[in-house]
């Protein structure tokens, strides 16, 4: 069943743990943009196309941060967070703000069209050539853990990705604009009525939305060199993946569920299947929808006329 | 009385298409068009045959499904194994395209479809994501190079199909079973109260649209001498997705005036195709903010000239859009 050759013991645990840490960076990035989607989802209910276009401007906003203004990488990061979320923003205020009140499927097909202006905008704009991030830009250095090393860039992108992430909890559940954004997702209706202002509790969960995907941009630069205009498609998708499976709506679902098909994804490729990996995250959502269509945290919600 | 209006114009219809068909079939045996049109021509029909099978789902059933080129991509390769590699007649493979489509479109439709909204839409792009991939790594098929195929579709074959496909298309929705799919549109909780059975016929809709998807998969493959997985990814499910909607959702002569439009703008455009996408997305997002219903809301092209009640495909009342 299991094509990995059973060498010894060791050598193949050495193996699944090395698989192990590499999905877990890959996930990381899956959660990053997850976590986006999943926070539009829970407040607007639109399932927001774009942003993996976001987490590609994002990339290449880091890229030229880096090679143009020659900022340091963590500058670079915050440049590229900070355009990120105005940039999500303007996208909110635009194409999504004047559809609140129409049909859902009006408003995902605007979602589409965003998203491939966005990607065609870039091409027409930069041209379609790929851009690789420079080499040796990591201050951090690889590290030996249990015989198994672990990458810098690996090392980095957990750390950015566990520091948002606590960074997330802390705005959602310790500060006013954060209890706004639940009250909101909570009941639009009621929130207004208590004063909270919807439309900019609105924008601000694309902002931050937006942020975390432009911070997941940058270190998917960083850890796969590569970045091109239509880079943003199928890591997007996957993220949302990863929110179903999560439980979309739900920030910790969009977390452990980012994690998760990353680890999938690992050890799919590691199993010998590396060129059905991009089918696995698909395989993933038809039989989490099918069996858990509300996602390993969700519950069920009955639905009313 | 009225019965016997709309056959008329039915049969009028058919009449004046089949003699469109024929003068055209003389064009090109005589050498009047050249290439260039001839192309042209084909492309429209194989586009409308998708878009009208998209608007059975999409715009009839209500079901928002962005994985049609899955579909498309089924009817291409089982058509192409017919021809190819076991030499059998092209009609066979055209019928054979079409059955395998709307295998895997009951296959892919019994779990997805008790889903809504969202969650199909995202259900049915992973299903066509998963096609290519699965052509992908098949090497019968020919993997990621593709497989070359014999240019088989004649414009008699490929006005035939088209015809058919609109003629079932719009007998299905004035059918019983097309009066359940426009209510399971309109509200899919009410139908399932009045005791319409709404997973059977959201299957059954998906079943034919997948169906005619196929048919056009295998024209499209005898068309267009070769076939690569990487031309049936989302971008194209997104091509037919944007004919069904700007053409208006519900109406079907909405889709194949669409079909026919953006054929030709974009054999226009096929030298800048960043301009095309650019251009289609724009069309999208300002159709959503201005005009959501599209081109021609869910009227039919024969309510605008009156002669019949023929392919009305729902609600007369223009300016709602009930599509949840």
């Amino acid at each position: 069943m299991f094509p990995i050759p059973f060498r010894k013991g060791v050598a193949f645990m050495e193996q699944l743990i090395q698989q192990l840490v590499n999905g877990i960076s890959l996930g990381s990035i899956y959660a990053l943009i997850a976590l986006g989607y999943t926070m539009v989802y829970g407040i607007v209910k639109l399932i927001n196309f774009a942003h993996g276009d976001v987490f590609m401007v994002g990339a290449f906003i880091g890229f030229y941060s880096i090679t143009v203004m020659d900022l340091g990488i963590f500058p670079a990061l915050l440049v590229s967070m900070a355009a990120c979320a105005l940039f999500g923003v303007l996208i909110e205020r635009i194409a999504y703000k004047p559809l609140r009140n129409a049909t859902r499927i009006a408003a995902l097909i605007t979602a589409i069209g965003v998203s491939l202006f966005i990607e065609y905008g870039t091409i027409y704009i930069r041209g379609a050539q790929p851009e690789a991030y420079p080499d040796g830009i990591v201050p951090l250095k690889s590290i030996d853990l249990f015989g198994v090393s672990i990458s810098g860039q690996s090392l980095l992108i957990l750390g950015v990705a566990i520091v948002l992430m606590i960074l997330l909890q802390y705005i959602v559940h310790k500060t006013k604009i954060g209890k706004a954004m639940r009250a909101v997702s909570h009941d639009q209706d009621a929130a207004r009525l208590m004063g909270i202002n919807v439309d900019n509790t609105i924008s601000a969960t694309f902002a931050i939305g937006s942020a975390l995907a432009g911070a997941a941009g940058v270190v998917f630069g960083i850890y796969y060199t590569k970045i091109e205009p239509l880079m943003g498609i199928i890591p997007g998708l996957k993220a949302f993946v990863a929110a179903v499976l999560g439980g979309i709506g739900i920030i910790p679902g969009a977390m452990v569920g980012g994690l998760l098909l990353g680890v999938i994804e690992a050890l799919v490729s590691a199993a010998g299947f590396s060129l059905w990996r991009d089918g696995v995250a698909f395989v993933v959502l038809i039989v989490i929808l099918i069996f858990r269509p509300a996602g390993l945290f969700g519950k069920n919600v009955r639905e009313k006329v | 009385m009225k019965s016997m209006k709309h056959v008329k114009g039915f049969w009028l219809s058919i009449v004046l298409a089949i003699i469109f068909s024929v003068v055209i079939q003389f064009l090109i045996t005589g050498g009047t068009l050249n290439s260039f049109y001839v192309n042209t021509l084909f492309s429209i029909g194989i586009n409308i045959i998708l878009a009208v099978s998209l608007h059975l789902i999409i715009g009839i059933t209500g079901q928002f499904s962005i994985g049609h080129a899955g579909f498309l991509a089924v009817g291409a390769y089982a058509s192409a194994i017919i021809t190819m590699k076991l030499a059998l007649p092209f009609p066979l493979a055209l019928l054979v395209g079409g059955i395998a489509a709307a295998f895997a479109g009951l296959v892919i439709g019994i779990p997805t479809l008790r889903l809504r909204g969202d969650y199909l839409a995202i259900a049915t792009l992973g299903f066509g994501e998963i096609m290519k991939i699965v052509f992908l790594n098949i090497d019968y098929v020919g993997g990621a190079s593709g497989m070359t195929v014999s240019h088989l579709t004649t414009w008699p074959w490929l006005m035939a199909c088209v015809l058919i496909t609109i003629v079932v298309i719009i007998n299905f929705t004035n059918s019983t079973h097309g009066r359940a799919c426009l209510s399971i549109r309109e509200n899919e909780i009410a139908a399932d109260a009045m005791g319409i059975n709404t997973t059977y016929y959201k299957v059954m809709a998906f079943v034919i649209g997948a169906f005619f998807a196929g048919v056009a998969g295998a024209l499209h493959a005898h068309n267009f001498y070769i076939i690569q997985p990487a031309n049936f990814g989302f971008l194209k499910s997104f091509d037919i997705l944007i004919l069904v909607v700007l053409g208006g959702l519900g109406s079907m002569s909405g889709s194949v005036i669409a079909a026919i439009l953006l054929t030709i703008i974009s054999t226009f455009l096929s030298n800048y195709p960043e301009v095309r996408m650019l251009i289609y997305s724009l069309v999208l997002i300002v159709m959503m903010l201005f005009r959501p219903q599209g081109l021609m809301g869910t009227k039919e092209f024969t309510d605008l000239l009156k002669i019949g009640k023929g392919a009305k495909g729902g609600s007369q009342d223009v300016n709602k859009q009930t599509i949840a």
